[in-house]
C-alpha cells in the first residue's frame, strides 16, 4: 500500500518532465484539465529543500482532484527541474506560461532565483505562490509571498531575545551565507537594533559562502565577542547544508543555549532532520508554523504526508505549511472567481481567508503578503522545537520595512487608489 | 497525665506539620506547571528550599523534560515515551497513572532562561554530591547563577573537597556569588582578584560585566573593586590571548588535515597518474554514503557496536569506492590517457551522473551520520580554547594514511610497479609489467583513498549529493601548489594552506581570506610553476 502514493509521484514527476519535454502535446488535454507549474529545483544544491515542495504540491493536487477537482475539472501539476541554476529558473518560468499555459506556479525557494523570474511573470503576466521566508523589500503583483516578510520573523526574534524571558541580551552577532536575504535582513535587523539603544560596538557581522563548512574560526570569535561582560544573543541566517557543520561546532565547543542562544531563520524541522540534536537543545528558531504545534489540522496534514511520502520519519516544515495555505487560497479564489483566468484570480486572492495548521485564520492582504502568526521554538533533542513564545494573533506582512529609511515611504496596495506595488503616492489620485 | 498530654500535642502538631509540607509540596509541584515563567520559577525556589527529598529528583525531571501536564485535569506528572502515547507516574508518589494518549499531555515547556535557574539550583542541591563529576558541574552550574542563599552550602563544599580541579571550580562559583551578591566592597574586591588566576571566558564576561556603564555611573559602584577588575581583566586578556595563537594553531592543522586527506587521492590519480579526475570529490562523497549504509546496518542490527562503526566504514569505503574507481579507469578512463581535455570533460559529466545517482538512491536530503562516542565532545584547554575531539582523530588518521601511502609507494612492488609504469610506461612494459592492471590498480588506490577520506569527513561535513564539490577546487589547488607528483609536497601544502587560511581568517574574514589564500597560490605559481617540491630530472620532461 505504502509504495502507491509514492509510485504515483514518481509517474507524476516523470509525466512532468515528458511533457516538459514534449510540451506541444500539452494542448490536448486543455479542456479537461487545469494545468498548474511546480518550479522547485529537483537537483543541484537546493534539491535538498526543495524536492519536499515538490511532493507537498503533488500530494495537495492529488487531494483536490480526489474531492472533485476544481470548477469540475481535474487539476494536473506540471513538474519542472530548474536544477538549482538560477537563468534556468526563468527559462522554465517562461516554458511553464508560455507552453504549458498554467493557471498559476508554486515555486522557487533561495531569494535570487524569485528575482530571475521575477522580469519573467510580469512580462507574461503568470501568478507565482512562493513560500519562503524572504527579506522583503519587493511586491510583484504577479507574485504572492505565502513566506514570512521580516517583520513576521527576524523583528520578532531579536525581540523575544531582548525580552527578560529570552535572556535580556544587549550585544548581537549577526552571522550569515553571503547573499541577498541574508545582507538585507542584517541591513534591517542592524537599523532595528540601533532604534532600540543598541550601539554598533555592540553589533558584530560577518558572512561565508555558500556551503562554508569549517567554523572554528567563527565559533570562537563569536565566544570572544561574548566575553565583554554583557549577554550575548547570536542571530544567524546561514542557510542550506552550513548550517549543520556550525551546529556541530557549536555544540563541539560547547557553547550552550543559556550562555549564547542562537536564533536561525532558515533553519526547520527539515535541516535538523540530519543532526544530533541533543547538544543544540534551547537554541532558537523564529518561523510561523512548526510541526510541534499542537491542533487537529495539523495532525491530520502531518499523517496525510507521511501516508503520501510512505515514511513515518519524514517531517514538515514552515515552507510547506506556506505552500499548504498558498494552495487552498489559490482553489478558492479560482471558485470564487469561476475561473482561471490570472486577473480574476488576483482580485479574488484579497482578503481570502484559509484555516493555517497552527489553527489561526490567516489572510492575504492587498500588499500581497500574508497575515500570519509568528512563533519562536527551542530545538529539543528529538530534533523538534519547542514552542516558547508566539503572538496572540497575526501580524500583517511588511512588503517594504519600516526600519530602512527609503523603504519605509514606500506602500504596497494593489487596490485602489493605489494600484502599485513600490509607491509614496497613490496611482488613483481620489478628485471630489 | 501532663507527660502524655504534652506527647500528644508534639504529636498531633508533628502530623499537622507533615500534612500541611505535603500539601504545599503538592501545590508546589502543581505550579510548576504554570503558564508564567515567574510562576514557575517561584514555584522551583519554593521547592529547592523545602528540603524534601523528592524536590531533586523533581526539578531533575522538569530538565530532562519529563514533566507534563494533563489536559483533562491540569494535574502536573511524570510521562514517559510508550508504544500508544505516554506512561503517567504521580511525582510524588511514584504511583503509575496509566498510560494516556499523545495529545491527552502537554509537556511543561522549559525555556534557556528557566533551563539554567533550573541547573543553579539542582547545581546548588548536588554540591555535596559523593561523585567529583556531579560535584564540578554543580559548581559550574551554581558560577552561572549566582544566589546568595548558596554560599554557606558553597563554604561548606570547599572545606571538604578533596579534588584540587574541582575545588578550583568552586572557588570560582564562590568568588562569582560574592561578586554578584555580598554588599561589602571589600568582599567583592578580594573575589575579583582570586578571579584573576582563571584563564576563562565567562570568568572575563563576569569581570567584564562590571565595567559595563549603567544609568547612574556603573554597574559595579565602588573605585576600588573597579579597578581591581580592570587590573584583573588585563591579566586574563594576556592569557588568553596566548591560548588563543595554541587554538589558531590546533585549527589551522585541523583545516590542513582535511585538506590533505581530500587532495591526497588526488595527489596519485592527478599527481603520479597524470589524470586530471572531476569525479574526485565525488569519491570522497561515496565513501562518507558507505559510512552511512554501514551505520544504518549498525543501528539496525547491532546497536551496541554503533562506536565501531567506524572501523568497518573505512575498509569497507576503501574497498567499495576503489572498485568502483578501478570500473571507471577500466571503462572510460583508458580510452583517454593523453587527451587531458577529453578526460576533463568525461569526468566532470561522471561526477554529475554519480551525484544524480546518489540522489535518486539516497534521497536529495542529508543523511544522518552519527559521531561514535569516542568523537563528540573536546578537551578544554583555558582560555575558552576548545580541541574537538572529532578533528583531533581526523588529524591523526590523516597522518596515518599519509605514511601508509608513503609506506606503499617506497616499500612494496606494487608501489615500485606503480611508480615504474608512471615514469617510463614502454620500459615498465618491457620488463614484464602489465602497465593495464597497474593503472586500473593505481587509479583504484587513488579512489579507495578519497572514499576513506569520505569517511573521515562524514565526521564534520554534511553527507549529502553535494559533498564533494565542496571539495574538488581545495584538492587541486593543494596538489598543484605542493608539487604534482609529490606526496611530501602534498603534505607541507596541505599544511601551509590550512594554517595561513586559519590565520587570515579572524582579521580578513572568511570569504576574504580564501581570496587572499587564492590570489597568494595563483602568484607563487607564477613564481614556481611546479610548486613547492618541483620533480627533477627525466620525470620532468614527458
Amino acid at each position: 500500500m505504502k509504495s502507491i502514493p509514492r509510485m504515483v509521484g514518481g509517474l507524476g514527476v516523470a509525466a512532468g518532465l515528458l511533457t516538459a519535454g514534449w510540451s506541444v502535446n500539452g494542448a490536448l488535454a486543455d479542456d479537461q484539465t487545469i494545468k498548474i507549474g511546480v518550479l522547485h529545483s529537483l537537483s543541484g544544491t537546493m534539491a535538498i529543500s526543495e524536492t519536499t515542495l515538490k511532493d507537498t504540491v503533488l500530494m495537495m493536487v492529488d487531494d483536490l482532484n480526489a474531492n472533485g477537482g476544481l470548477l469540475g475539472k481535474q487539476v494536473e501539476a506540471i513538474v519542472v527541474d530548474p536544477a538549482s541554476d538560477w537563468p534556468l529558473f526563468a527559462e522554465k518560468a517562461r516554458e511553464l506560461i508560455e507552453k504549458e499555459q498554467v493557471a498559476a506556479v508554486f515555486g522557487c525557494w533561495t531569494s535570487v532565483s524569485r528575482k530571475s523570474v521575477l522580469p519573467v511573470f510580469e512580462e507574461l503576466n503568470g501568478l507565482l505562490f512562493y513560500p519562503v521566508q524572504y527579506e522583503g523589500e519587493e511586491s510583484s503583483r504577479n507574485v504572492f509571498y505565502t513566506g514570512a516578510a521580516p517583520n513576521q520573523q527576524a523583528i520578532p526574534a531579536v525581540e523575544y531575545l531582548m525580552s527578560e524571558d529570552g535572556g535580556a541580551a544587549e550585544r548581537w552577532v549577526l552571522l550569515g551565507t553571503d547573499y541577498v536575504y541574508p545582507r538585507t535582513t542584517n541591513k534591517i535587523l542592524r537599523a532595528f537594533l540601533n532604534s532600540k539603544g543598541v550601539s554598533d560596538d555592540d553589533i558584530m557581522e560577518s558572512y561565508t559562502p555558500f556551503g562554508h563548512s569549517d567554523w572554528q574560526t567563527i565559533v570562537s570569535d563569536v565566544k570572544a565577542f561574548a566575553s565583554e561582560g554583557k549577554q550575548t544573543a547570536v542571530v544567524s541566517t546561514i542557510n542550506g547544508d552550513a548550517n549543520v557543520p556550525f551546529y556541530k561546532e557549536l555544540g563541539n565547543q560547547g557553547i550552550s543555549a543559556e550562555d549564547i542562544p542562537v536564533v536561525a531563520f532558515s533553519v526547520g524541522e527539515e535541516e535538523l532532520s540530519g543532526l544530533d540534536t541533543a547538544p543544540l537543545v534551547g537554541h532558537l528558531a523564529a518561523w510561523n508554523y512548526f510541526m510541534s504545534v499542537d491542533t487537529e489540522e495539523n495532525d491530520a496534514f502531518i499523517e496525510a504526508w507521511q501516508t503520501y511520502i510512505g515514511s513515518e520519519d519524514r517531517v514538515v516544515n514552515d515552507p510547506m505549511e506556506a505552500h499548504f495555505i498558498g494552495f487552498q487560497m489559490w482553489a478558492q479564489a479560482v471558485r470564487q472567481a469561476g475561473s482561471t483566468n490570472v486577473d480574476a484570480v488576483r482580485q479574488a486572492m484579497y482578503g481570502q481567508n484559509v484555516r493555517s495548521l497552527s489553527g489561526y485564520d490567516v489572510t492575504m492582504n492587498t500588499n500581497h503578503h500574508l497575515s500570519k502568526p509568528v512563533m519562536i521554538g527551542e530545538i529539543q533533542d528529538d530534533g523538534q522545537f519547542d514552542i516558547v513564545w508566539q503572538t496572540d494573533g497575526v501580524v500583517v506582512g511588511d512588503a517594504w520595512s519600516d526600519f530602512i529609511p527609503e523603504s519605509s515611504k514606500l506602500t504596497a496596495d494593489w487596490t485602489f487608489p493605489w494600484v502599485c506595488g513600490n509607491c509614496e503616492q497613490p496611482i488613483f489620485v481620489s478628485t471630489n | 497525665m501532663h507527660l502524655f498530654a504534652r506527647v500528644a500535642l508534639v504529636a498531633v502538631a508533628l502530623w499537622l506539620a507533615t500534612a500541611a509540607n505535603a500539601e504545599a509540596i503538592e501545590d508546589m509541584v502543581q505550579a510548576l506547571g504554570a503558564k508564567e515563567s515567574a510562576e514557575k520559577i517561584a514555584a522551583i525556589d519554593a521547592l529547592a528550599s523545602s528540603g524534601d527529598e523528592r524536590a531533586l529528583g523533581i526539578l531533575q525531571a522538569m530538565l530532562d523534560r519529563r514533566l507534563f501536564r494533563v489536559k483533562a485535569d491540569d494535574r502536573v506528572v511524570f510521562a514517559d515515551k510508550s508504544d500508544g502515547g505516554y506512561q503517567l507516574t504521580d511525582p510524588l508518589t511514584g504511583e503509575a497513572l496509566g498510560e494516556v494518549g499523545r495529545r491527552d499531555v502537554k509537556k511543561v515547556s522549559v525555556n534557556n532562561k528557566l533551563r539554567g535557574k533550573l541547573r543553579g539550583t539542582i547545581g546548588g542541591m548536588t554540591l555535596l554530591s559523593p561523585e567529583a563529576e556531579a560535584r564540578a558541574a554543580a559548581a559550574d552550574a551554581v558560577f552561572k547563577t549566582p544566589n546568595a542563599a548558596i554560599l554557606p552550602i558553597l563554604d561548606q563544599a570547599i572545606e571538604a573537597e578533596t579534588d584540587a580541579s574541582v575545588r578550583d571550580r568552586l572557588e570560582r562559583a564562590r568568588a562569582a556569588v560574592q561578586i554578584e551578591t555580598s554588599k561589602e566592597s571589600a568582599v567583592r574586591q578580594a573575589a575579583v582578584e582570586t578571579l584573576a588566576q582563571f584563564t576563562d571566558p565567562d570568568v572575563r564576561t563576569l569581570v567584564a560585566s562590571l565595567l559595563v556603564a549603567s544609568d547612574d555611573g556603573f554597574v559595579e559602584a565602588d573605585d576600588a573593586v573597579r579597578a581591581a577588575a580592570t587590573e584583573t581583566l588585563a591579566t586574563i586578556d594576556a592569557g588568553i590571548a596566548r591560548w588563543t595563537l595554541i587554538g589558531n594553531l590546533f585549527q589551522g592543522l585541523s583545516l590542513g588535515s582535511v585538506l590533505l586527506l581530500a587532495a591526497i587521492g588526488l595527489a596519485i590519480t592527478f599527481g603520479v597518474m597524470g589524470v586530471i579526475n572531476m569525479a574526485h570529490g565525488e569519491m570522497v562523497m561515496l565513501g562518507a554514503y558507505t559510512t552511512f549504509v554501514v551505520q544504518e546496518i549498525f543501528r539496525n542490527h547491532f546497536p551496541g557496536g554503533f562506536d565501531y562503526s567506524l572501523a568497518v566504514a573505512i575498509p569497507a569505503a576503501f574497498v567499495i569506492v576503489g572498485a568502483i574507481g578501478i570500473a571507471i579507469e577500466r571503462g572510460i578512463i583508458r580510452f583517454l590517457y593523453g587527451r587531458p581535455l577529453e578526460t576533463l570533460l568525461a569526468t566532470w559529466g561522471l561526477s554529475l551522473i554519480l551525484q544524480q545517482a546518489v540522489r535518486t538512491i539516497f534521497g536529495p536530503t542529508n543523511r544522518e551520520v552519527g559521531n561514535p562516542e569516542w568523537m563528540t565532545g573536546a578537551i578544554e584547554l583555558a582560555g575558552g580554547v576548545a580541541l574537538t575531539y572529532n578533528r583531533i582523530w581526523i588529524i591523526v588518521f590523516a597522518l596515518v594514511v599519509f605514511a601508509g601511502l608513503m609506506i606503499l609507494l617506497a616499500r612494496t612492488p606494487l608501489g615500485l610497479q606503480m611508480r615504474a609504469v608512471t615514469q617510463n610506461r614502454a620500459m615498465a612494459s618491457a620488463m614484464g609489467i602489465r602497465t593495464g592492471t597497474i593503472d586500473a590498480l593505481t587509479f583504484g588506490l587513488g579512489c579507495g583513498i578519497a572514499g576513506m577520506a569520505g569517511v573521515a569527513l562524514s565526521q564534520i561535513d554534511n553527507v549529502g549529493p553535494n559533498l564533494g564539490q565542496g571539495y574538488i577546487v581545495d584538492s587541486f589547488m593543494v596538489v598543484v601548489f605542493g608539487g604534482v607528483g609529490n606526496l611530501w609536497g602534498t603534505l607541507l601544502g596541505a599544511t601551509t594552506l590550512g594554517v595561513v587560511n586559519k590565520f587570515l581568517e579572524p582579521y580578513a574574514g572568511a570569504v576574504l581570506g580564501k581570496i587572499l589564500v587564492l590570489v597568494a597560490i595563483i602568484l607563487f605559481i607564477q613564481k614556481r610553476p611546479r610548486g613547492l617540491f618541483a620533480l627533477k630530472g627525466r620525470a620532468v620532461e614527458n
